[in-house]
């Protein structure tokens, strides 16, 4: 069963959050990501779950990794200056394996930069913004439904793989309110539990160790500190830092498949758009309006890790062109990939990409 | 059919509520879609408010107003900023009460803050008026839908407030619609 309801991206961030059953909530307000919070605040604790607002964005960061130790479904929501605070330790649940999900409706930066106007100017901080070696999972809604869909999908993926999942939204999607079909319940994967007399940072084939819950009985020890399969730190064995470090990335980059979400308009084209976010908005109105001209179009959900298998699929393409509302921060990712020109087409300032501007693009010589 | 509407006042006046509701009239209850935005920012606070609403039949891909054919407008500086370039195929819903200029195109003049106080003894209400006014002259959603997303919107108590108020655009729109008639 479904219904039909007129909300909100971020309303909807919010909903498909409760729906994945999210039960803790740390946070500290900030435009335009606030009515996530608020809409937490008001629902989590009709259904037995923490709202928490904190001192700043280092302390909500902190309190949903806590959170996520003893089990919960653990959440925060931020923007520009906020995700900056966060870094430190959202390279810690990276060390620690700490599953949890972080919500950025991106807002036109650096600095406090255009509180009230969207961007996508966060793509690499949140793929390498804390320090050191590690991965990250990053998915990009385009819609209030995406915002639904794809919030309750990080939290399954953010088990699955024991790593901070990112919700990359921007102040567009968020702030606009457009018709969402809200499923009764949508699908949860749990989170795999420590197998008793084994040790909590050993993992197996698929490099994901299970999860010592807090409470449970278990002795661990969870350090941000280089450790060993037992947890206890080990800081200056040279190739225990290499393994835990390859571990870390390759459990989401060997991945890279399984979580891939993206869609394939027309692979024999010549011209391929590539977008995720807002932009994709633009680029699906351009195609609606020239019907019969043959765009190619790699519609992006799992930014990070990036889907570069999928770039492949364009066998004619001859140029790939990346509207971004940054100054071509995937472009540059792209480019690693391809072998035929990539045109990144920026726009900043908090104005989506006008049907003309691409068109424009589009037409320019190559 | 692809509508824009853009709707302008001043903060306080509930011109971003007047585009949620008839967005939540179109979606929930008159079987189209809709996308609502706005006008975040400090000037919204102070100086002219603005929201915009796009109403179709099939599925909104772009999401951003760029050229209206609707307008409703319930300040003189909404007008200015928000309604001054009204194209003169547009048609424009403007509170007479509160804008003094005039656009380019078909316009219906509403009396809505004016009627909102002396009528209904409450000038709060003025943005529903507009909206029934609104949906007269447009036909934009069936009048039933946007009776319940007011219903569903609105502080509860002022329910029957509320209905009247959009009675009363409804009404004011039929008299506008007679002067428009024999003025052309």
């Amino acid at each position: 069963m479904t219904r039909t309801e007129f909300w909100q991206g971020n309303t909807a961030c919010a909903e498909g959050a409760l729906a994945a059953g999210c039960n803790f909530f740390g946070g500290y307000p900030i435009t335009p990501s606030t009515e996530v919070a608020e809409h937490m605040a008001l629902r989590l604790p009709k259904k037995n779950g923490v709202f928490i607002q904190m001192e700043d964005e280092l302390a909500s960061m902190a309190a949903i990794i806590g959170a996520s130790w003893t089990g919960a479904r653990a959440m925060t929501a931020t923007s520009g200056p906020g995700f900056s605070l966060m870094m430190e330790n959202i390279g810690f649940a990276a060390m620690t394996e700490t599953p949890c999900v972080i919500v950025n409706v991106q807002r036109g930066g650096p600095s406090t930069g255009q509180p009230t106007m969207g961007a996508q100017g966060d793509m690499m901080q949140c793929r390498f913004g804390s320090h050191g070696d590690y991965s990250v999972i990053a998915l990009c809604p385009a819609s209030v439904q995406e915002m639904f869909e794809l919030t309750a999908k990080a939290f399954n993926l953010a088990d699955r793989y024991r790593v901070p999942v990112f919700l990359m939204a921007d102040e567009i999607v968020g702030h606009m309110r457009e018709k969402i079909t809200v499923p009764d319940s949508v699908e949860r994967v749990a989170r795999r539990e420590l197998i008793r007399g084994t040790l909590p940072f050993a993992a197996g084939d698929d490099l994901v160790p299970g999860f010592a819950t807090f409470g449970k009985g278990y002795g661990v020890h969870v350090t941000g500190l280089t450790h060993d399969e037992r947890g206890y730190p080990c800081t200056t064995n040279v190739k225990i830092h290499h393994n835990l470090v390859k571990r870390l990335v390759d459990k989401v980059e060997n991945a890279r498949r399984d979580v891939a979400d993206f869609d394939i308009i027309n692979p024999d084209a010549g011209d391929v758009f590539i977008a995720y976010g807002a932009p994709v908005r633009t680029v699906q109105q351009v195609l609606h309006d020239n019907p019969g001209r043959k765009i190619g179009f790699l519609r992006i959900r799992t930014v990070w890790p990036f889907p570069d298998f999928a770039l492949g699929q364009f066998k004619n393409a001859r140029r790939f062109l990346v509207p971004e509302m940054n100054f071509g921060q995937i472009a540059r990712e792209i480019e690693r990939h391809v072998r035929v020109p990539v045109v990144s087409i920026p726009k900043l300032g908090g104005d989506l990409h006008l049907p003309g501007e691409l068109m424009a693009a589009l037409e320019a010589r190559l | 059919m692809r509508h824009e509407v853009r709707f302008s006042g001043f903060g306080g006046q509930g011109i971003i509520l007047s585009a949620v509701i008839l967005g939540r009239a179109a979606v929930m209850y008159d079987d189209k879609f809709a996308v609502q935005t706005q006008v975040y920012g400090p000037e919204a606070r102070g100086g002219a408010s603005m929201s915009a609403l796009i109403i179709d039949d099939e599925q909104i891909l772009f999401p951003k107003v760029t050229h209206p054919d609707i307008y409703v407008i319930m300040s003189q500086e909404g007008f200015e900023k928000y309604g001054a370039d009204a194209p003169a195929e547009a048609v424009m819903v403007l509170d007479s009460s509160l804008v003094h200029s005039r656009p380019k195109c078909r316009c219906y003049e509403i009396p809505a803050t004016r009627e909102a106080k002396q009528t209904l003894g409450r000038d709060i209400v003025a943005n529903i008026v507009m909206l029934g006014a609104l949906v007269k002259t447009t036909g934009i959603v069936n009048e039933a839908a946007l009776e319940k997303a007011i219903l569903d919107s609105v502080p509860k108590g002022t329910e029957a407030l509320n209905t009247k108020a959009m009675k009363k655009g409804i009404e004011l729109a039929e008299a506008a619609i007679k002067a428009a008639g024999q003025r052309a």
